[in-house]
């Protein structure tokens, strides 16, 4: 299987880690990715908050890269990517004005422009060969957090079931885990106020680590690196409004595939998170009284 | 929660200073609604002010008017309505996290909306004073790419730290992020630099154009 890859920045820095995943359990499914040729940032938050008009024509550049090196479907693993090249798609397909002005802008005819795909979908149209290459369970109970863009707007993305989304959850079912029914799948992490306004990402995290915890969660699956480093390397600002602390890891849904497909922590990328990936310790089984 | 459905009155915080004269001699077809429906395609009106944006907004604590409130305000058109809107922190509280569009039951664009305010106060240099922060973070995102191409995380933070004087925040986890392979102190080539460049500059002639 061939599949447009568009990796984006964060892969390329703070979410090394998710690239490193992506990239070990693509191998290890045969799947190629082909990196779009000279790709550009997709201008992500910021972008569409100041400058609208670059905010459609970064995204539709890097498609129009993809399309002539003739790629028919791009996967973008990053969420906020993912939503920002299908946001510019549907905005060209719904809009004369706009598409006029990025044809001005980039001074090319648009077309038709290559379908875009998220980290899960792809993963879900292989599930069943995820299936069948287990070599070691995946024997955890976690909480898939899906976050914001993965699955907003509806309309656009028209990604999964958009207030319980269930593709991450089969996926890691797929692998012999269990994931949690829990209240904030879906419910915002704060994303680029990281940095300009950290204390308003540690009150989301800790609404989403207090529930995911008291249902019990081993850890929280992502597939967004701003939900990773926001509930991971933010850990500390969250804790700091939780009356309980909490020290469950944070995976991407690509590390717990490759920890179940027997691939290493180190090729995993695990050992880069700031909340070590440690999981309790699993009872012995208990003999059978007579 | 009764905070968010007050009155929208009382004191604003926003620079006054560059209110343009445009904005001044505001007539109903220059209405910011007027021209969200324009350049936006969005319709304030359509928004029976139901209140389901706000309800289920993450950022609403945070803000001093309401999601719902800053559609009411456009909804008015009158001017000095207009300008609160502008002034609002709100508008650089929102996260663009969508919940708002994804339930409103008129399928009113808001984050889109939330985005025209931004660019119109910054247009305006109206921007609120407490949103300094948001703003230099966009403004040193945006600048990385238009540079590089490409996000250059280390350096865009630097320069945030250059615009806002926050010098010491996050120090303590940079090491780690280091040793953990998280930072990189080198921008990534790849991207066509030159063709970015002229992006951004193509956009701003574009977009100036529209508006004349």
């Amino acid at each position: 299987m061939k599949v447009g890859y568009f990796p984006g920045c964060s892969l390329q820095g703070s979410s090394r880690d998710f690239a490193e995943s992506l990239h070990a359990v693509a191998k290890a499914l045969s799947i190629e990715l082909c990196e779009v040729p000279e790709w550009n940032c997709c201008g992500a938050s910021s972008g569409h908050m100041i400058e609208h008009l670059v905010s459609v024509a970064l995204p539709i550049n890097v498609l129009l890269k993809a399309q002539k090196a003739g790629l028919d479907q791009v996967m973008a693993p990053c969420a906020s990517c993912y939503n920002r090249l299908a946001t510019a798609s549907h905005e060209i397909a719904h809009s004369p004005t706009t598409k006029a002005q990025v044809e001005k802008v980039l001074q090319t005819k648009i077309g038709k422009l290559p379908r875009v795909l998220n980290v899960v979908e792809l993963l879900a149209q292989v599930a069943d060969q995820i299936s069948a290459k287990v070599s070691k369970k995946f024997e955890q109970t976690v909480a898939c957090y899906y976050g914001c863009l993965l699955v907003r707007p509806a309309k656009i993305t028209g990604f999964d079931r958009t207030e319980d989304p269930v593709e991450m959850d089969k996926l890691v079912a797929a692998v012999g885990g269990k994931s949690i029914d829990w209240n904030f799948k879906t419910e915002c992490c704060g994303a680029s106020f990281s940095v300009s306004k950290t204390s308003v990402v540690g009150r989301l995290g800790a609404k989403i680590m207090h529930d995911a915890v008291a249902r019990k969660a081993e850890a929280i699956v992502v597939a967004c690196p701003m939900c990773h480093s926001n509930l991971d390397l933010r850990r500390g600002e969250i804790n700091q409004r939780l009356d309980t602390k909490t020290d469950i890891p944070v995976l991407f849904i690509t590390q717990v595939i490759g920890l179940a497909l027997g691939l290493s922590a180190k090729e995993l990328g695990l050992g880069r998170h700031f909340v070590p990936v440690t999981f309790p310790a699993k009872p012995a089984a208990v003999a059978a009284v007579p | 929660m009764g905070a968010y459905f007050a009155r929208p009155e009382g004191p604003t915080v926003g620079r006054e200073k560059h209110m343009s004269s445009h904005h001044e001699s505001s007539t109903a077809s220059h209405s910011l609604a007027a021209r969200l429906e324009k350049e936006g395609e969005v319709s304030v009106a359509d928004c029976y002010q139901c209140g389901k944006c706000t309800a289920g907004c993450p950022a609403a604590e945070d803000m001093d008017v309401a999601p719902s409130q800053v559609l009411r305000l456009l909804q008015t058109e009158a001017p000095n309505h207009e300008e609160r809107a502008l002034k609002s922190l709100a508008i650089w509280m929102c996260i663009g996290c969508e919940t708002c569009v994804t339930r409103c039951p008129q399928e009113v664009d808001l984050p889109r909306t939330m985005d025209f305010l931004r660019q119109e106060a910054l247009a305006r240099n109206v921007a609120n004073q407490n949103a300094d922060d948001v703003v230099a973070f966009h403004k040193a995102f945006l600048n990385s790419v238009e540079k590089a191409g490409r996000l250059f995380e280390f350096g865009m933070v630097g320069d945030y730290k250059l615009r806002t004087g926050h010098f010491f925040k996050d120090l303590g986890i940079a090491p780690t992020m280091f040793f953990k392979g998280k930072l990189g102190l080198f921008p990534h080539g790849g991207a066509n630099k030159r063709e970015v460049a002229e992006i951004f500059a193509r956009a701003r002639a574009v977009k100036k154009e529209s508006q004349t």
